[in-house]
């Protein structure tokens, strides 16, 4: 009973702070502007079929057109329309982006709870964070990704993967602080189980932290996806990848710059998007790391 | 100091452990038959057999670990499927192509993306800042392989000023030919970690110019250079090199990617070629040989953290 | 007294908040003699930092103007001052010392560096004599095994050696004038005592003249001669100690009084008055602390109080008592 009265409050409490923080980041520029980007690209994304262009349809007739009219981004050595490409190139990305942070950030959620709950597994999976740190994040997905054969999903598993162990650290760090508070404590004394401890109290006070840090992993995984598809170890071509007409559009560079102009523009701004996102949401939800606007 | 170094060190071994057994799984565990893949589809069944004893995969998966850790406790690294070299040798080939991008790189970086952090921190809120913050936020959202091939169009097919690829070793043709074939690459794969540290430094100055001791210097009459390069970079240091690690790991993992834009002979060319062509204990040895080096060079971190801040030195 | 060491005139300090600008100092003026000793005392965000700060022009440069007023030191206007002589001054001429003392002092220089510091630059000093100088300063602010404690860092002091380390850093070069920013708010209470005695002394030995901020009505009792009481951004009264205990002229002085504690009891935080102080930002007509007054009369919330001249060396911002006071005299 006194507990549920606590909680009404304390969710009163909550109710109004999410109200601020909202108010806040509308009136967070950096936030704003990467709101506005990443939105711009979402609906683009999502408009992708309107073009009425198959991304693979080939054109031999009409190889390497410069941007025009017609052919907004211009053709590629196959005559494919690259508007159209690099549109359908935004829903890979986007949706590779968006699995990697929220698995990433669901399985070391969980990592990092768990170790912060239970101090017998925290060695162990601390330990096994700091193998998979061991290596680069992005050969560490390089050698996941090649042995998990060249699929969208394949990408997906690797780059999370890569990205867990140091989500899995900052939920746990913050987990640990919550633990030493004076209400968990009580919780405990009173009989809360350890999944009630977890669910209700360590995993809500650590959503900030794990929100910024999912959204520069999204960042990191569309500048990574892009990476790895132009090294050859994306989704298999012909998948409008961004990475992947990068690394087609190479060869014909010098004459046809246009080819992996446009990609790159878009990996560029889709990160840059997340990465004003993130900025705004540290400012915001993040107090410790505060940094003016 | 020593005792400390001892218990890292002790503290490191369970985590190679792992890593070993994490990458020994990874080629091991996953579906597929390497020895098919290294065979390719048109190889007879004998073929494919014998292959798969040269490697050992027809024995139990735990003696082959067993006998890979054995092979490692004495350096062995296993043997290249399609260089007829060991991986260490093939390692050794490439390092320092790797070691040269990776060092010209970090020389690049760390002046510049501290400075600008610096600048950025002291002028907070003026036009200085909003522009530096806003080539930081550049430098961590461009894809470096991207800006390395415009780079070439413009700078070597264009202008003619670096070659557009290749590597000229330090003893073939001295410092010169040397850094000029790498300062390319070096600088486009320093634009990431330059945006990286600059942001984290800029966060971090701008917490020390808020500390009491910073008022304390000022009322001491300490001019405002000193205040800044004395009082406050010191203490501005220590959370940068907290994140050293991940910088270095940045630059490796990065000279991976720009390796294959500017055709560097390096270890990134290495593992991708060995990846392309399912040269798995090639991969393997050269994954394993990164892992070794990132917790030695992790190790050295936290030394040179003990060095910047006095309060853990006796801990 | 003759020419003051210090005088500061309509001192205005004002901050820009997300409210708009919030004056935290309006219109204090004070002076401090050869060797005086004067108190400051205020509840918490009266601006009695704010003050002490603008003096050495320490104030926060990024939210403020360039405070107005006057500032006169030596025959200067230190409010004017081109930042060198500014530097000169500060450290040399006036030294201050701060609340915290365990953010004070610089984590990664070690005692001997942030004591010679002050000697080097201020008398050109070179670094083996400024550290003969450290060790000699740590043993005049009673540190023990001096010698090696110079050597060491803050981290290994425990606060209140590193207020003592700051006193040592303050009086390094001897200043006309040290200003202490609420030195023992931060300590244990015994800790307390020790340092006020090691202040005390100091100021006696080296004939500094001293502003001592203070929550504590205690300390200035002990410590001061003449004491400024600061409400809201200005100051309320002004008086000789014996005077202002015997007999406050503002109410909310003698809230102050009324409300001081046990002797033995930790002072941290002023007794309370009822209500509380306001928000800086707010506007309040009249007299700031009527809202809190116990005598607060129709003309109060009407008028803004004068500081009116309450017998020799007397000055209170409260018409009404002032009046009073003047009709007992003369009956
Ligand atoms: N840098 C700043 N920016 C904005 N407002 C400030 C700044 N410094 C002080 N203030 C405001 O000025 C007012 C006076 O502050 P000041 O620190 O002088 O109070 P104080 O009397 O020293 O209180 P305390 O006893 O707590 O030290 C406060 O309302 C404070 O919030
Ligand atoms: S002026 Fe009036 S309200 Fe203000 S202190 Fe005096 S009596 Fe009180
Ligand atoms: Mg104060």
């Amino acid at each position: 009973m006194a507990e549920a009265t606590i909680l009404a409050s304390g969710e009163a409490i909550a109710a109004r702070r999410r109200f601020r923080v909202l108010r806040k980041l509308l009136h967070h520029r950096s936030f704003m502007a990467g709101f506005i980007i990443v939105a711009v690209m979402v609906i683009a994304a999502l408009c992708a079929p309107l073009t009425g262009v198959d991304p693979n349809q080939m054109r031999v007739r009409l190889r390497f057109r410069p941007p025009s009219e017609v052919n907004w981004f211009g053709t590629d050595q196959f005559g494919r329309d690259l508007f159209t490409r690099t549109l359908y190139g935004a829903q890979l990305s986007l949706w590779i982006g968006l699995a990697v942070a929220v698995l990433s950030g669901v399985v070391g959620a969980a990592i990092g709870v768990l170790s912060a709950q239970f101090r017998r597994l925290d060695s162990l999976l601390m330990r096994i964070m700091d193998a998979l740190m061991a290596a680069p994040a992005i050969l560490l997905a390089i050698g996941l990704g090649a042995a998990l054969g060249p699929q969208t999903h394949s990408v997906i598993i690797a780059l999370a993967v890569a990205y867990i162990p140091r989500t899995a650290r900052i939920v746990r760090a913050s987990a640990l602080v919550t633990r030493e508070l004076e209400f968990i404590e009580a919780a405990r004394v009173s009989g809360a189980s350890s999944m009630r401890i977890m669910f209700k109290h360590l995993l809500p006070n650590a959503s900030g932290p794990l929100l910024v840090q999912s959204t520069f992993v999204f960042a990191f995984a569309i500048l990574a996806e892009a990476a790895l598809s132009f090294i050859g170890i994306g989704p298999p071509p012909p998948a409008p990848s961004w990475g992947n007409i990068i690394a087609e559009g190479r060869q014909f560079a010098v004459q046809s710059w246009w080819i992996m102009l446009f990609p790159g523009f878009a990996i560029s701004l889709a990160a840059l998007g997340m990465n004003l996102l993130g900025d705004g949401l540290r400012d915001v939800l993040d107090p410790r790391l505060k940094v003016e606007s | 100091m020593f005792r400390g170094i001892m218990m890292r060190l002790s503290q490191a071994v369970p985590v190679l452990l792992i890593f070993s057994v994490m990458v020994f799984m990874l080629m091991h565990l996953l579906p597929g038959d390497p020895a098919l893949a290294i065979a390719g589809p048109d190889a007879s069944p004998e073929a494919v057999q014998k292959i798969r004893e040269q490697l050992g995969l027809d024995r139990p998966l735990i003696v082959q670990l067993l006998e890979w850790f054995s092979h490692l406790a004495v350096g062995n690294f296993g043997e290249s499927l399609t260089l007829k070299q060991s991986v260490i040798s093939a390692v050794g080939e490439r390092l320092p192509v790797t070691l040269s991008l990776s060092f010209v790189s970090l020389v690049v970086t760390l002046p510049i993306g501290i400075g600008l952090g610096v600048v950025a921190a002291y002028w907070r809120n003026s036009w200085i800042d909003a522009w530096v913050m806003v080539l930081a936020l550049l430098g961590v959202s461009l894809p470096g392989f991207w800006v390395g091939i415009l780079s070439v169009l413009y700078f070597s097919v264009q202008l003619g000023w670096f070659p557009p690829s290749g590597y000229v070793p330090l003893t073939e043709g001295g410092v010169g030919p040397w850094l000029a074939s790498l300062i390319q690459p070096a600088v486009v794969l320093a634009l990431f970690q330059i945006g990286f540290l600059a942001r984290i430094t800029r966060s971090a100055m701008l917490d020390v110019l808020d500390q009491d001791f910073i008022r304390t210097a000022r009322a001491k009459g300490v001019d405002e250079w000193t205040t800044i390069s004395k009082h406050a970079f010191r203490n501005t240091l220590i959370p940068v090199v907290t994140v050293l690690g991940i910088t270095l790991s940045l630059l490796v993992g990065g000279s991976v990617v720009i390796e294959q834009v500017f055709a560097l002979p390096g270890i990134g060319r290495l593992i991708v070629q060995g990846i392309l062509n399912r040269d798995y204990p090639l991969v393997q040895g050269t994954m394993l040989l990164f892992g070794f080096a990132f917790v030695v060079i992790n190790i050295l971190v936290d030394i040179i953290y003990t060095i910047v801040d006095p309060r853990v030195r006796y801990g | 007294m003759a020419v003051p060491l210090l005088e500061v005139d309509d001192l205005t300090v004002r901050f820009r908040t997300d409210a708009g600008w919030m004056t935290a100092v309006d219109r204090v003026s004070l002076a401090v003699g050869e060797g005086e000793a004067l108190g400051i005392v205020g509840e918490s965000g009266s601006g009695k930092s704010v003050t002490a700060l603008s003096i050495l022009r320490l104030h926060a440069a990024a939210t403020t103007r360039m405070p107005t007023g006057k500032i006169h030191y030596g025959g200067k206007d230190l409010l004017t001052l081109p930042t060198r002589e500014m530097r000169q001054i500060r450290g040399g001429e006036i030294a201050m010392i701060f609340q915290d003392p365990m953010s004070s002092l610089n984590p990664v220089l070690t005692i001997a560096d942030q004591i010679g510091e002050s000697l080097r630059l201020h008398q050109g000093v070179d670094q083996a004599t400024a550290r003969k100088r450290a060790i000699e300063l740590l043993d005049l602010v009673r540190i023990p095994d001096a010698a090696r404690r110079v050597d060491e860092y803050p981290h290994r002091l425990s606060g209140g050696m590193r207020q003592r380390v700051m006193i040592a850093i303050a009086i390094a070069c001897r200043p006309k004038l040290l200003i202490a920013d609420e030195p023992t708010t931060a300590l244990d209470v015994t800790i307390q005592a020790q340092i006020l005695d090691l202040l005390r002394d100091l100021q006696r030995e080296l004939g500094m003249s001293v502003i001592l901020i203070t929550h504590d009505m205690g300390v200035i009792a002990e410590f001061a001669r003449r004491v400024m009481v600061m409400y809201a951004g200005r100051v309320v009264e002004t008086a000789p100690v014996g005077q202002m205990f015997r007999r406050p002229v503002h109410p909310y002085t003698e809230g102050l009084l009324t409300a001081i504690p046990k002797l033995d009891v930790d002072v941290r935080r002023l007794p309370t008055i009822a209500g509380s102080i306001p928000d800086p930002t707010a506007v309040i007509p009249g007299c700031r602390y009527s809202p809190r007054c116990p005598q607060v009369q129709e003309s109060c919330r009407r008028d803004s109080p004068a500081l009116l001249p309450a017998g020799p060396e007397r000055e209170a911002r409260c018409p009404p008592r002032v009046a009073a006071m003047a009709k007992e005299t003369v009956a």
